[in-house]
């Protein structure tokens, strides 16, 4: 059963998501997310065991195509809007760095 | 305003050019844009040479296609290459997509003509255009109240009589909400019957793209040219587009349909009063009405909050600084991601992207998503139900006529019942469409939502058709 909504939730989903909140935001963000959890009560109050979920309105198969070749987009066409591209590649700060 | 059909046979008979139309087009835009915000980008040159190519086609005796000299609005989350596109988004100011939605690629080979892309709920999450990055657009019907959303620039266009049609997405009532406030015909197609492919996708599983326009024909003779099977979809439904014009009259003489009590209850008294009157009409037109009550749908609302931002969540984990929009740099990769992110996102998307984060997260994912897509299996068994018994049902759009600015965005719940009536057909993957009848307070529109089973747009179209007349439209 669902508890209520706290505002280290939140906090935490924030940090998940990679969204910076300021401590006005987490406790806008806690009561507003909490109301609509308390209206989503109705459901998670129902007992429905033994329904199967639904994903997908027509429960999709997957679908293939023939594995031929065929025209693409341009390597420069994609990376024109990169924020930072080099060398033929998108570009980013550093990821590893070293030991503290 | 010329119907897209008028437009079309003028076009063709040389009465009149494309390039005249789109003329036309253009100086009503310029004339009102600035202060309706309704198109964050107005493509002039690209309208008019689109525009040139049709007329150089007529003059050659050439097929121009069934929107010849047409111009259309463009909702800004669908991508046009080489056209600013932003969802309604900081996060994508400046971007130009490197492709054609196939809606768009569609448009062009039918001679229609792209006028620019129109304002929206960022990333078509918000009910008012008022989460947009951009401003709000105003109602042209009275500058005083939002248009409704998310497609709200889109309704506006055509209502502010820029263009006779528009493109709209719909994930929960964001193209019937919006075309009810402006006093439209919009239409949510069936899940799958219209390619999504260059959609910036919101809810994969709920999206999908439909017709604005003032009146029917014109909504039937735009989504004839959209639909169909598109291979770049993997959702897409195998068949070509359906017949709906040719049906356009055939009204509903026997034809059983189901007034619902749980898609009137709670509306304003005045958009009851217009759904009963709406009801005769059907019934005078031969239709047999029965009164129904389908509870779960009053399930909708809660399942769809915690669904489509679960799907938002991870649709929007693409905004991340490195491959396309805005980055803010910091010393690292993370914190560049989150820095654009913070930066990039406003609050109505974070709400959203934290409640599907949350929804999903261990310890919460059975209680809530999982419980939301069972009530989903719960709402397609309903309308199935229903369908065994009527063929199509009706009630209301939405619970109130168009709204004033600021009256329900401190409140997201508030906000969010704007879409009670809509969203069961979403979470179902059928089709319905919203049709403008009678008038509310301050003389203002409301509109009047037919429901159907999937594959049913020829039948609610010409149910709509049946409603048009009957409040004295021709």
């Amino acid at each position: 059963m669902a508890s209520p909504l706290r505002r280290e939730d939140v906090a935490k989903v924030a940090k998940l998501a990679r969204l910076t909140l300021s401590e006005a935001e987490l406790d806008l963000f806690t009561e507003q997310l909490g109301q609509v959890l308390e209206h989503a009560k109705d459901i998670a109050a129902l007992n429905l065991e033994g329904v199967v979920a639904t994903a997908h309105p027509f429960g999709l198969i997957n679908v293939v195509r023939d594995d031929v070749l065929r025209a693409n987009l341009s390597r420069e066409d994609v990376l024109a809007m990169a924020p930072d591209a080099e060398d033929g590649r998108f570009a980013v700060p550093r990821i590893i760095g070293e030991a503290p | 305003m010329k119907s897209a059909r008028q437009i079309v046979s003028d076009v063709q008979s040389g009465a009149s050019s494309a390039e005249a139309e789109v003329t036309s087009s253009l100086e009503a835009i310029r004339s009102k844009n600035d202060e309706l915000n309704v198109f964050l980008f107005v493509d002039e040159v690209g309208a008019l040479d689109a525009a040139r190519s049709v007329d150089e086609r007529v003059a050659k005796g050439e097929s121009v296609g069934a929107l010849a000299g047409v111009p259309i609005a463009l909702k800004d989350n669908l991508c046009q290459r080489g056209v600013p596109t932003t969802a309604g988004s900081r996060i994508l100011k400046g971007w130009l997509p490197p492709y054609n939605a196939t809606v768009i690629d569609r448009l062009l080979a039918a001679g229609a003509v792209p006028m620019g892309k129109t304002n929206m709920d960022e990333f078509a999450m918000g009910s008012s255009t008022e989460t947009s990055a951009y401003g709000p657009t105003r109602n042209p019907l009275d500058p005083t109240r939002v248009p409704g959303g998310s497609s709200g620039g889109s309704a506006a266009a055509v209502a502010a009589e820029m263009t006779p049609l528009a493109l709209g997405s719909d994930t929960g009532g964001s193209i019937r909400q919006p075309a009810a406030l402006c006093g439209l015909v919009g239409l949510k197609p069936t899940y799958g019957l219209v390619s999504r492919y260059g959609l910036i996708a919101f809810s994969s599983s709920l999206d999908q793209i439909g017709p604005l326009a003032t009146n029917a024909a014109d909504a039937a003779l735009l989504l004839e040219v959209i639909a169909g099977h598109d291979p770049m979809d993997s959702t897409s439904l195998p068949e070509s587009a359906p017949l709906l014009l040719a049906h356009l009259d055939d009204g509903v003489e026997g034809k059983r349909v189901g007034l619902v009590r749980e898609l009137v209850e709670g509306a304003e008294e005045e958009v009851v009063a217009s759904v009963n009157r709406a009801v005769e009409a059907l019934r005078d037109a031969g239709a047999v009405i029965v009164e129904l009550s389908v509870p779960e749908f009053r399930l909708g609302l809660s399942a769809y909050y915690l669904i489509a931002p679960a799907e938002a969540s991870s649709n929007l984990a693409r905004y991340d600084g490195v491959r396309y929009g805005l980055r803010v740099d910091a010393e690292d990769v993370a914190a560049m991601n989150e820095a654009t992110r913070t930066l990039g996102f406003g609050a109505e998307v974070k709400r959203r992207i934290m409640l599907g984060t949350y929804a999903l997260s261990a310890g919460y994912y059975d209680a809530y998503y999982g419980q939301a897509l069972k009530v989903r299996t719960q709402m397609i068994d309903a309308f199935r139900r229903a369908y065994q018994q009527v063929d199509l049902l009706v009630g209301a759009t939405t619970p109130t006529v168009a709204f004033k600015f600021g009256a329900k965005t401190s409140n997201p719940m508030a906000m969010y019942l704007s879409d009670v009536y809509t969203i069961p057909t979403n979470l179902a993957g059928d089709a319905a469409i919203s049709v403008p009848f009678g008038t509310g307070e301050s003389q203002l529109p409301v509109g009047v939502q037919l429901l159907g089973p999937g594959r049913s747009e020829a039948q609610l179209l010409a149910a709509a058709r049946v409603l048009e007349l009957a409040d004295g439209r021709p």
